[in-house]
């Protein structure tokens, strides 16, 4: 599986430092996998999906790579390998989506797929207003969207974990789904062991190989890019 | 009715014998995970033993931290894979309180432990040796694949009988553990290598390090794929040019060998013994089958001797020497 060239077919800007690129042709994937994204001779580096066809990839600027990425133009090429590693499991029937920052990417692939669901809320949290994204992808795909800032800008003030403990003490959910910061991810785990509803979290890791063998996104001897990177957390994990 | 056939060996009482004795440590069976492969944890070592392995390797660790080359450095090209890590390690001194931490975890599974080392000279070899050795691991195992910056354009250490030679004998000051010495294909006779650390103190070969250096090129970029632009090649496509060089090697020394090189099933584990191996490495294998293929091939492996019916593999080693 070497990488493969795609041409992009639209770029989307839907804040000042997140780029979707849509491409053109399909890699059929799991909501939740990966993507290793090569620029030859600058890097390779890992991109969850937010779709396979067409493929669809959120860039958020953070570093150099992805600075050179926003640069990129209609008809330019990339080359990506994979789908790689474990995506989210479909499951339960009312769903909580949980994404914090640029975390909400595979959650709008996820949110495309449970289309089964007899509902799906999906919170979503950023410092402030300007920095949410995909809010009409995640209610085009029929969820409930609750916009959560730090700063009050928009929606609900405060972090995206604080609505979604509320909800599952108040409401009924039989699972929840989330991807975001490390610290988020911790909260959510503790949330989803207290109230003993099983959650499937979406983990980051520097990668190399993303086959399983090299060891460099290993953590308490999981790795992230095949035993991951969505791992269950809750009852019987 | 294929099944009610009877072989010979269907009249073998009990499972066939797989346990091993390597420089007087026994290993449950032979099976060992190589070095470069999910040895950066002490967590992943004790999983990957948990899941059958015999005997498990860190990945190698040198003098001073490295981050290695930039991605991509490891790729999966339809026969094998190629990669360019470029030694990433945490250094020897970090490295030590793996190997110390991974030694508990494997010590109750009763998996023995090889710490892998490398240098850039002959003393620092000696130098990370003295340090891994305070971690108490069972073998040390020399990755002299790495350039030797004290040669012309820093020839690695394999490829020359006396660097080899002076890299073993120097370590073998510093330390009474058994030393394994990892010999690389790419030279003209493997078999004078291994004798020449055989001779400089070595108690263990292992063969054989990756296939190379190969490259990639991406048609439509028009550039190599890998940041370093060549790498180590593995995998099926190298077995058959490991499986000689252990062929080679066991002619020539009277100490065992690691024979490890594409080796993915219980066939290819046979295929080594037979060649001369004592024990069998696994590397590249896990991008195919995951972290538990070493109990996959165990059962290949038990299988297979069961329906020709052969006992153990002391009587299998080396069988094709012909």
């Amino acid at each position: 599986m070497l990488p493969r060239p795609m041409t992009i077919a639209r770029i989307d800007q839907p804040t000042r430092k997140v780029k979707a690129l849509t491409l053109h042709g399909r890699l059929p994937a799991q909501p939740g996998q990966f993507v290793m994204v090569w620029m030859p001779g600058l890097n390779e580096k890992p991109f969850s999906l937010v779709d396979d066809d067409p493929v669809t990839l959120a860039v958020a600027s953070v570093g150099p790579f992805s600075a050179r990425l926003h640069e990129l133009e209609v008809g330019d090429r990339l080359w990506l390998r994979g789908p790689f590693g474990h995506g989210f499991d479909i499951v339960g029937e009312y769903a909580l989506l949980v994404g914090g920052g640029y975390g909400v990417a595979p959650l709008a692939f996820l949110a495309s797929r449970t289309i089964g669901a007899r509902r799906k809320v999906a919170v979503i949290g950023a410092a402030t207003g300007d920095e949410l994204f995909f809010e009409h992808r995640l209610a085009g795909a029929g969820c409930e969207v609750v916009l959560v800032t730090e700063d009050c800008s928009a929606g609900e003030g405060g972090v995206c974990t604080d609505v979604a403990e509320r909800l599952l003490q108040d409401e009924t959910f039989d699972v929840v789904y989330g991807c975001g910061p490390e610290g988020m991810l911790e909260t959510l785990e503790q949330l989803c062991s207290e109230l003993g509803i099983p959650g499937q979290l979406s983990k980051e890791a520097y990668m190399r190989c993303a086959m399983g063998i090299c060891g460099s996104c290993e953590r308490d001897g999981l790795l992230i890019c095949r035993d991951g990177p969505v791992f269950p957390v809750g009852p019987g994990t | 009715m294929e099944s009610m056939h009877s072989w010979p060996g269907e009249i073998t009482v009990g499972e066939p014998d797989l346990t091993v004795e390597l420089c007087g440590v026994r290993l449950r069976n032979p099976l060992v995970l190589a070095a470069g492969i999910l040895g950066t944890g002490a967590e992943l070592l004790a999983r990957v033993a948990e899941s059958g392995a015999g005997m498990v390797t860190t990945k190698s660790c040198g003098p001073a931290p490295r981050e290695g080359h930039p991605n991509p450095t490891v790729l999966d090209w339809g026969h094998g894979l190629i990669n360019a890590v470029g030694l990433a390690n945490p250094g020897v001194d970090q490295e030590v309180k793996t190997i110390a931490r991974a030694k508990d975890l494997l010590s109750p599974l009763e998996v023995p432990l090889v710490a892998s080392i490398f240098a850039g000279t002959v003393e620092g070899f000696a130098e990370v040796a003295q340090k891994v050795d305070e971690a108490q691991p069972d073998f040390i195992e020399l990755n002299i694949s790495c350039p030797n910056l004290a040669a012309e354009m820093g020839r690695p250490f394999a490829c020359d009988t006396g660097d080899a030679a002076r890299v073993t004998a120097s370590v073998r000051q510093v330390t009474t553990r058994p030393i394994i010495v990892k010999l690389s294909p790419n030279v003209t006779d493997i078999a004078s290598v291994a004798r020449s650390v055989e001779h400089a103190g070595a108690d263990a070969i292992a063969a054989i390090n990756t296939l190379g250096p190969g490259m990639i090129i991406d048609v439509h970029a028009g550039r190599p794929i890998l940041a370093n632009k060549v790498g180590g090649v593995s995998g099926p496509a190298i077995r058959p040019i490991a499986v000689r060089c252990v062929y080679d090697i066991y002619q020539a020394v009277e100490i065992p060998i690691i024979g490890t090189g594409g080796v993915s099933d219980g066939r290819d584990a046979l295929e080594m013994i037979m060649a001369g191996a004592t024990a069998v490495g696994v590397g590249s294998a896990v991008r195919y089958r995951g972290a538990e293929v070493f109990g996959a091939i165990l059962e290949e492996m038990r299988a297979l001797m069961t329906s020709v019916g052969y006992g153990s593999l002391v009587e299998l080693r080396g069988i094709a020497q012909v």
